[in-house]
């Protein structure tokens, strides 16, 4: 009731597109209703080619995220514990941090062609930033006498860097990955449009250039709602992850 | 031969910004086995420093310290630290906190829950073993501390201002606590504290320390009944905090910059 509550302007959103649609405000072009847009959604899962392209998405943006949180992770934290790795890395971080990413799809393109390779580095490129920053803040964070209590009951450095200071990181670490996960819905959709064979962005793209802008309507607005849900799963498990701090 | 030799030991505070601080100068102490020794000086005078030095976190610039005979090159479960804001894992229970120590040592798992769970009763946590420290009163965290540190068994126990963000009622509980099971099973104590009448009472010598640079000012042996119940109010007592406060208070009106009156 208080989730149906809190989304009801969402509602009022939906009923108002539709009737400005009905009512013929905007061309139908334009603004095609929702009606039709969601039937223009069911044929395209009936057709295959929504899950087909979204698979592709889907294997693209995970694998891009995955790597961007392994190295952004990493580098993060071994650029707040390790004075030559921050000497090294950090005017990069800091040049690259203003980059529009969405500048680089040509570059990536060139590099690795037109194929999943392109999207995935644009992906990791892009989303390695947030993920990086929270990383070495929060591993900055981490409290001296933390790290000397694990010290003395034995652990070696390594040791602590993992059992303390990726803890310590862990909530503005989180924090990072959120801003990477939608970051990488942009970059993934945006690179897509440009230059794909399949995937979300190709297929409104595709779509868009057929005139079928009812089936256009219907993935954009996939992609939105794929966008919400993978924030609030994320949200969860950020939860989860730090019940300590509640 | 004594357990701790601190011979001549010099350090420099290096801010990160700003000049230099001379914080220790040849400071010399020795401390034997099973001893309770308090380290009573001025806020600054680097007592916790000295501890630190002796702890292993802090690198020996000049003079040098060992334990047991070995020079002390870096943290070791040898030497087990309280510190005054509990420093406990945010992210690991009580009881994981307490196993933490446990497993570094390699100690197996049964044990290793039979040895935590003593420690938790020990202190007097029985039932708080899956709270989080944030569920904790400060008095809760220190006793939990307490458990991770003693429950590992370190033969020396460092405290820096263990009881000092405490409140004045648990603060009493817990230095009478400390001393039963110091008293239960005895391990050489170093314990800095700015709380002279908190030195008297569970120290068997009190080393007060001068203002900045510290230095090792005088040694006062204690020798007062602690198992009075009225040891406060006793005259053994309070001629002993009467005479140490008279050595500190001069110190902490130099730290201060104020003329001496």
């Amino acid at each position: 009731m208080k989730a149906l509550l809190r989304y009801s302007p969402l509602l009022i959103l939906a009923i108002g597109w539709e009737l400005v649609s009905r009512l013929g405000l905007v061309s139908g072009d334009a603004l095609p209703s929702l009606t039709a847009v969601a039937a223009a959604w069911v044929d395209l899962v009936r057709d295959g080619d929504l899950v087909s392209n979204g698979l592709a998405s889907l294997y693209r943006g995970g694998a891009g995220l995955a790597l961007a949180i392994m190295i952004g992770g990493t580098l993060g934290i071994l650029m707040a514990r390790w004075k030559p790795v921050n000497v090294i890395f950090g005017p990069i971080v800091e040049i690259f941090y203003p980059v529009p990413k969405t500048a680089l799809i040509p570059v990536t393109v060139i590099w690795l062609g037109l194929g999943d390779r392109s999207k995935i580095l644009l992906i990791v490129l892009g989303c390695m930033i947030p993920v990086t920053i929270g990383a070495f803040n929060g591993a900055r964070s981490a409290e001296q006498v933390l790290i000397w209590s694990a010290r003395s009951m034995g652990a070696d450095r390594i040791r602590t860097l993992w059992d303390v200071v990726v803890p310590s990181a862990l909530p503005e670490l989180l924090n990072g990955i959120r801003t990477a996960l939608a970051l990488a819905f942009i970059l993934l959709v945006s690179s897509e449009l440009i230059t794909a064979q399949n995937g979300f962005g190709y297929l409104i793209g595709s779509l868009g250039d057929n005139g079928n802008y009812d089936a256009m309507y219907a993935v954009v607005l996939t992609v939105a709602l794929l966008g919400f849900a993978a924030d609030r799963l994320y949200q969860v498990l950020m939860h989860e992850m730090l019940i300590w701090r509640q | 031969m004594a357990q701790i030799v601190v011979d001549r030991v010099r350090h420099t505070y290096r801010p990160p910004r700003g000049k230099p601080v001379l914080a220790l100068e040849d400071v010399s102490l020795e401390v034997r086995e099973r001893e309770f020794v308090a380290l009573l000086g001025p806020s600054g005078c680097g007592k916790s420093t000295l501890l630190y030095l002796i702890g292993g976190f802090l690198p020996v610039e000049s003079g040098g310290i060992a334990v047991d005979g070995k020079p002390v090159a870096a943290p070791g479960p040898d030497r087990g630290i309280v510190f005054q804001h509990f420093a406990l894992f945010p992210w690991k229970t009580v009881r994981g906190n307490i196993l933490y120590g446990l497993e570094r040592q390699g100690m197996a798992s049964a044990e290793r829950q039979k040895r935590a769970q003593h420690f938790i009763d020990l202190v007097g946590l029985t039932g708080f073993e899956d709270s989080f420290p944030s569920h904790l009163s400060g008095g809760m965290k220190q006793r939990a501390a307490l458990a991770r540190t003693l429950a590992f068994d370190p033969k020396i126990l460092l405290m820096d201002e263990p009881f000092g963000a405490l409140d004045a009622q648990t603060r009493h509980l817990m230095q009478t606590e400390l001393l039963g099971i110091w008293q239960r099973t005895p391990k050489t104590v170093i314990f800095v504290t700015h709380d002279v009448q908190e030195a008297v009472y569970l120290a068997d010598r009190v080393a007060v320390m001068s203002a900045r640079p510290g230095r090792i000012k005088t040694i006062v042996d204690i020798k007062v009944d602690k198992t009075d119940p009225g040891v406060f109010k006793a005259k053994a007592f309070v001629d002993k905090v009467d005479e140490i406060w008279n050595l500190v208070k001069v110190e902490a009106i130099k730290a201060q910059g104020a003329p001496a009156a």
